[in-house]
């Protein structure tokens, strides 16, 4: 058992203390843990966001110590012993009260991505054919978890407000996955350009480093896709060869009957 | 107060809950046409369903051909002691894989098999590989299909929105409900020609489950008031593999895929104890020894299955047994062990994300060590009494689905069958929810009186000048659960445990939240907490009646299943004193057909289906 | 215990950050080792001269510096300077203005250093430590006074989407890098090694461990492919693009090694053409 100092953002969007409380720590615990035992004996009304508590659900995001993490997945030993522990809102959103930020806006993001639309003559009776060392790539951007916390360290709509203009790297990965979908045949890329500002991305990797499920974000997802970009409208290469022979036909996986 | 200030919204078709089942039953609903509405207390795609990680059964037969509705109906049958409803079981083994098979539609990426088709797994209780999944993730794969479809569907989402009680008009028939936004406090109204619960269950009553926050039984709570039937609530399903370590974590779920993919139980003294616990109903199916086990691991399709994949009533009690006995582990559960099982890489891939829970949560490294496991409340087979065809409940214009609603399950759930449960009768109860609503023509005013009660009970407690702490309350309640209404049960600790949950009862009535309406969590844990206590109390008083050991309702005092209590299922309902009643219903006598069908030898079945098989390719 | 401090959440500004650790460290890392490079770099590209050594004796074979090849033009009589036959286009050209030094280095840097400059690796790197757009993650950027803020690559900076194209060239040096290491283990003729062949040797494969992990070789071999099952190709595809995102998971590291690999190999030629240091080898 040991004491320790939690300094913890209590407020909303205008105005806000960092209130300090002393906590006693058990061995195994993590930040969130702490947080519900503030709640629990200190403060019934200090406002949380949480659910599964085990990394998969993605709601417990905030800031410890300046930094984007997942409260449930923060063990405590992460500390130096002594260390005061800072908690803070996502700084990326406006703040509805204490550590619970309004994330709607990037719901809104979500319905402006084409949905996935398969390629028919890939169904047969026994379901879509297609194979594994097909889908491995975009397997690993459906690992998201939505815990927003790319879109809060990006700092595109962290530092700039550029929340008009790009659409930040969670939903650059959402294209991502049905872009490289082997079987979706809908092309989202000069939206990709225009309206979700691929090229607003400075690929400075804040994303990749904060993300809890371990996506290469940046290498796997948003890179491909800007050079997907280049090949339509930069690179005078492909350009030329898709203006003589047309653009590359969508093929399908075998089928083995 | 005036209603007509508080904000009210319309929808044909009013869906509570937006996990696996709110977004099937919201996506058909939309379909025929509705204007549909979804109401929910966490964020878009964030609900229970994410945690679901081994996967969706159905006879997709894609790993196995033999499979067939047929034999899943059977695995289901078996697996719920032939308790549940017949013809859900039957409705659900048909449907699944047409269901499973519309997810990939909707953009879902299965895990492959080398053919290209959807991957599926072995799990506890099922005959063949049957688990259509991704990795371990697959309620992930699962609610992010949904929710990415839904969104394009034109349905309505109240995100952080808590539902507080059902609104019926002159008739009896359900005709809105009342909800309060989380952020701010205020109240909302809907009016709705039909309203379907999808709100799961309630496992927040216990101390130790693999539940999140939101499973306080909200939807067994608001039906009962409303006059609707519960029913088998006694069948409570404890996990078997919960962790254990470290007590911060205590309940969060293992997988069952950790034993699907090898992983074996070890009690302290190194013994693979669940040789010893294999009922005989399963003995001709499992294997006896280890090394026929090895072998049904690497693929041999003559080998029987190993002890640790019986299903996860026996497997907890086994569990619960060793650790009694005083063979447990270091911190008082069994040992779990993939490592010797199978080579890292493989146990990285096919499961990262225990691999990463351990790793982060109990800094251990299961390619290198045993996990510690113990059982943890998981599910509830009981639920809101509904219609098979329809998944209407007893009161007219309310419909329930997933793990709120009773009878697909019956006395024990099958790992897996929860998933395809989401999707069949998410969209069954979307689709009569729909049929309803359109014969319903109009809606109906909102009785002023009903809305104002509710809307005073809910205020009161942030009114009051001072009471009771609901954390502690609550902290209490899942004490009592925990001790009295646990795995093993007993007449007189039932008979304790219920005269706790009225004691609960008598202070829950001053119960106070400091702070204001503002998302306040006190507060919010006060509300669920009525509801927590009534799902208790069903529970205990269903559980103290039904004397026998039928798969997940385990008495002590009461050894093995009486075949009398077969012909029963317990349902209970508000009486008109306002205490709780229960009552043994009848079952109807099940289809010749399905009882032929569940009753026949494995081997019988399996030659059956192989020869519908032939005959349907030659033609 | 601390007192409790008013704070507002949403504060802008270059480095306001609530981060305790010592995020400075790594921009303060790269600003220092890019800031070398490019200074070392123009200095050796403008000295002219000390590029080449053969020890004096004529016929095949002899030590080029890096930062020199390929020799596109060559002026006589410079100390130091490659023999004429070295010289891809001839003697010196006339129209070259006064005020540059006659230096071939010059000529040719342009293609490897816009290469690196546009790398997606190296865009991190110089955004984070020299734009401070941002400079760590979590810690407040540099804002933009102007009244359409930050415009990130969609602006002037749209320029980086020439990487692929630079990229088309930056190959070739591979080979030419090939030819030179080649070209070192022989002096007069004579079969040997020396020092300064293993130093030129690992310029080039360094530079391919590099080069081919780029993103955008990445995205041509298989990257832009949805489905390698599809075609006959598909599986070629799979393989290289593997191999490729092999490298690329080391893009930084081989960026950073051959970088200073160069560095280290053309002040060495430099040095020893000098006569500051032996190079220690099997001629002499």
């Amino acid at each position: 058992m040991d004491k320790r100092t939690f300094r913890v953002y209590r407020g909303d969007n205008e105005r806000g203390e960092l209130k300090s409380y002393e906590v006693e720590i058990n061995e195994g615990m993590v930040v969130l843990d702490v947080i519900h035992q503030i709640q629990a004996e200190q403060e019934n009304d200090l406002a949380v966001r949480w659910n599964c508590k085990a990394g998969k659900c993605g709601s417990c995001s905030m800031e410890i110590n300046g930094k984007p993490k997942l409260a449930c997945m923060t063990r405590m030993n992460e500390y130096e012993p002594g260390q005061t522990i800072v908690v803070t809102p996502l700084k990326a959103f406006p703040v509805l009260k204490d550590l619970v930020s309004d994330v709607s806006w990037n719901y809104r993001q979500n319905e402006r991505i084409k949905p996935v639309k398969l390629a028919p003559e890939a169904k047969t009776d026994r379901g879509y054919v297609m194979y594994q060392k097909d889908v491995d790539r975009i397997q690993e951007f459906r690992k998201c978890i939505e815990c927003y916390l790319c879109q809060d360290v990006c700092h595109i709509l962290r530092d700039h407000d550029k929340q008009d203009a790009f659409i930040g790297p969670r939903f650059m990965i959402r294209v991502a996955s049905l872009e490289m979908h082997p079987l979706d045949i809908e092309d989202r890329l000069p939206e990709l350009k225009e309206e979700f500002g691929s090229g607003y991305c400075n690929i400075t990797r804040c994303c990749t480093d904060v993300c809890p499920e371990h996506i290469n974000l940046t290498d796997n997802g948003i890179i491909p896709l800007k050079e997907r970009v280049v090949d339509r409208f930069y690179d005078p290469v492909t350009i030329l060869r898709r203006k003589i022979f047309g653009p590359r036909k969508k093929k399908l996986p075998p089928i083995n009957k | 107060m005036d209603i007509s200030e508080i904000r009210t919204i319309e929808h044909d078709v009013l869906i509570v809950g937006a996990g696996g089942a709110g977004l099937s039953a919201a996506i058909e609903a939309s379909a025929q046409g509705m204007s549909t509405g979804i109401v929910m207390k966490s964020l878009l795609g964030k609900a229970h369903t994410v945690m679901a990680e081994g996967g969706m059964a159905a006879a997709l037969a894609n790993v196995d051909s033999r499979d067939h509705w047929k034999i899943h109906f059977r695995d289901t049958m078996r697996g719920g002691k032939f308790l549940n409803v017949w013809r859900m079981a039957e409705l659900h083994a048909k449907l699944a894989p047409e269901r499973v098979k519309l997810l990939e539609e909707w953009g879902a990426v299965f895990d492959r098999t080398k053919e290209g088709l959807i991957n599926q797994r072995n799990f506890g209780g099922h005959r063949y590989p049957r688990l259509a999944h991704v990795g371990d993730r697959t309620g992930l794969e699962m609610i992010r299909t949904l929710q990415d479809h839904g969104i394009h569907q034109g349905i309505e989402t109240y995100m952080e929105c808590t539902a507080l009680d059902l609104v019926k008009d002159e008739s009896g028939a359900v005709n809105g409900i009342v909800c309060m936004w989380r952020e701010t406090g205020n109240f909302i109204l809907f009016k709705a020609k039909a309203i379907i619960f999808a709100t799961g269950g309630g496992g927040k009553a216990w101390d130790v489950t693999s539940n999140s926050w939101e499973y306080t039984g909200d939807g067994y709570a608001m039906a009962y008031e409303a006059g609707a039937e519960l029913m088998d609530m006694e069948f409570n399903q404890f996990h078997p593999t919960g962790m254990v370590w470290p007590l911060s974590v205590k309940g969060i779920l293992v997988t069952e895929s950790v034993r699907g993919e090898g992983g074996i139980l070890l009690n302290s003294e190194g013994t693979r104890f669940m040789y010893n616990y294999i009922p005989d109903r399963f003995k001709s199916e499992t294997a006896d020894t280890e090394e026929e086990a090895a072998r049904w691991l690497a693929g041999d399709k003559n080998a029987r299955r190993p002890p640790e994949l019986l299903t996860r009533d026996v497997v907890a009690r086994a569990i619960n047994e060793e650790v009694k006995a005083g063979r447990g582990s270091k911190h008082g559960g069994a040992y779990l062990n993939i490592a010797t099982q199978r080579s890292a890489e493989d146990i990285k891939r096919k499961l990262p994300s225990m691999y990463h829970q351990f790793k982060v949560l109990a800094e251990l490294d299961i390619t290198k060590e045993p996990m510690e496991v113990g059982p943890t409340c998981h599910y509830f087979m009981g639920g809101i009494r509904v219609e098979a065809d329809t998944s209407m409940s007893t009161v007219p214009g309310l419909f329930a689905c997933g793990e709120c609603a009773a009878g697909m399950h019956g006395a024990n759930r099958l790992g897996g069958n929860s998933l395809s449960d989401l999707l069949v009768f998410g969209y069954l109860s979307g689709k009569s929810a729909a049929e309803y609503a359109r014969s319903k023509g109009t809606y109906t005013e909102l009785d002023a009186e009903q809305v104002n009660s509710i809307i005073r009970n809910a205020t009161s407690i942030l009114n009051r000048e001072s009471g009771e702490n609901p954390y502690l309350l609550h902290e209490a309640l899942e004490k009592n659960m925990q001790t009295n209404v646990g795995i093993i049960r007993k007449s007189e600790t039932l008979d304790k445990g219920i005269a706790e949950i009225e004691k609960l009862k008598q202070s829950y009535k001053s119960v106070k939240a400091k702070g204001t309406s503002q998302f306040n969590p006190g507060w919010h844990e006060a509300l669920s907490l009525r509801n927590l206590l009534i799902t208790a109390e069903s529970v205990a008083r269903a559980a103290l009646l039904r004397e026998e050991s039928r798969g997940a309702h385990t008495r002590e005092d009461f050894p093995g299943e009486q075949p009398e209590w077969l012909k029963y299922n317990i349902a209970i309902s508000k009486g008109a004193n306002g205490q709780m009643q229960l009552h043994k219903v009848g079952r109807d006598a099940p289809d010749r057909e399905l009882q032929r069908i569940a009753k026949s030898s494995i081997e019988d079945l399996e030659a059956e289906v192989a020869k519908e098989k032939q005959t349907s390719n030659l033609t | 215990m601390q007192s409790d401090t008013s704070i507002a959440i949403h504060t802008r500004g270059l480095g306001t950050t609530l981060r305790q650790d010592k995020w400075w460290i790594y921009p303060a890392l790269i600003l220092f080792g890019l800031t070398s490079f490019l200074v070392y770099g123009f200095w050796s590209a403008w000295q002219a001269d000390y590029y080449w050594y053969d020890a004096g004796v004529s016929g095949f074979g002899g030590y080029l510096a890096p930062f020199y090849s390929p020799l596109l033009f060559i002026k006589e009589g410079v100390a130091g300077a490659a023999p004429m036959s070295h010289s891809i286009f001839g003697a010196w050209p006339e129209w070259w203005p006064q005020w540059l030094p006659p230096s071939p280095s010059l000529l040719i840097l342009a293609v490897p250093g816009i290469f690196r400059f546009t790398c997606y690796y190296y865009r991190k790197a110089y955004y984070r430590a020299f734009t401070g757009t941002p400079p760590a993650c979590a810690v407040g950027a540099l804002q933009r006074k102007r009244k359409d803020g930050y415009r990130g690559e969609t602006g002037l900076m749209v320029v980086q989407n020439i990487h692929r194209i630079t990229m088309y060239f930056a190959v070739t040096y591979i080979i030419v890098f090939f030819y030179d290491a080649y070209l070192s283990f022989f002096r007069g003729g004579e079969f040997g090694v020396g020092l300064g062949s293993i130093l030129i040797l690992g310029n080039p494969i360094f530079l391919a461990g590099y080069t081919f992990g780029c993103h955008s070789i990445r995205h041509l071999v298989g990257g832009s492919r949805d489905c390698y099952s599809c075609s006959m190709v598909g599986n070629a595809s799979h393989e290289s693009w593997k191999l490729v995102s092999w490298l690329n998971r080391r893009h930084e590291l081989f960026a950073w090694i051959s970088l200073i690999w160069i560095v280290v190999a053309d002040l060495y030629i430099r040095l020893v053409s000098m006569g500051v240091i032996i190079d220690p080898n099997t001629w002499s």
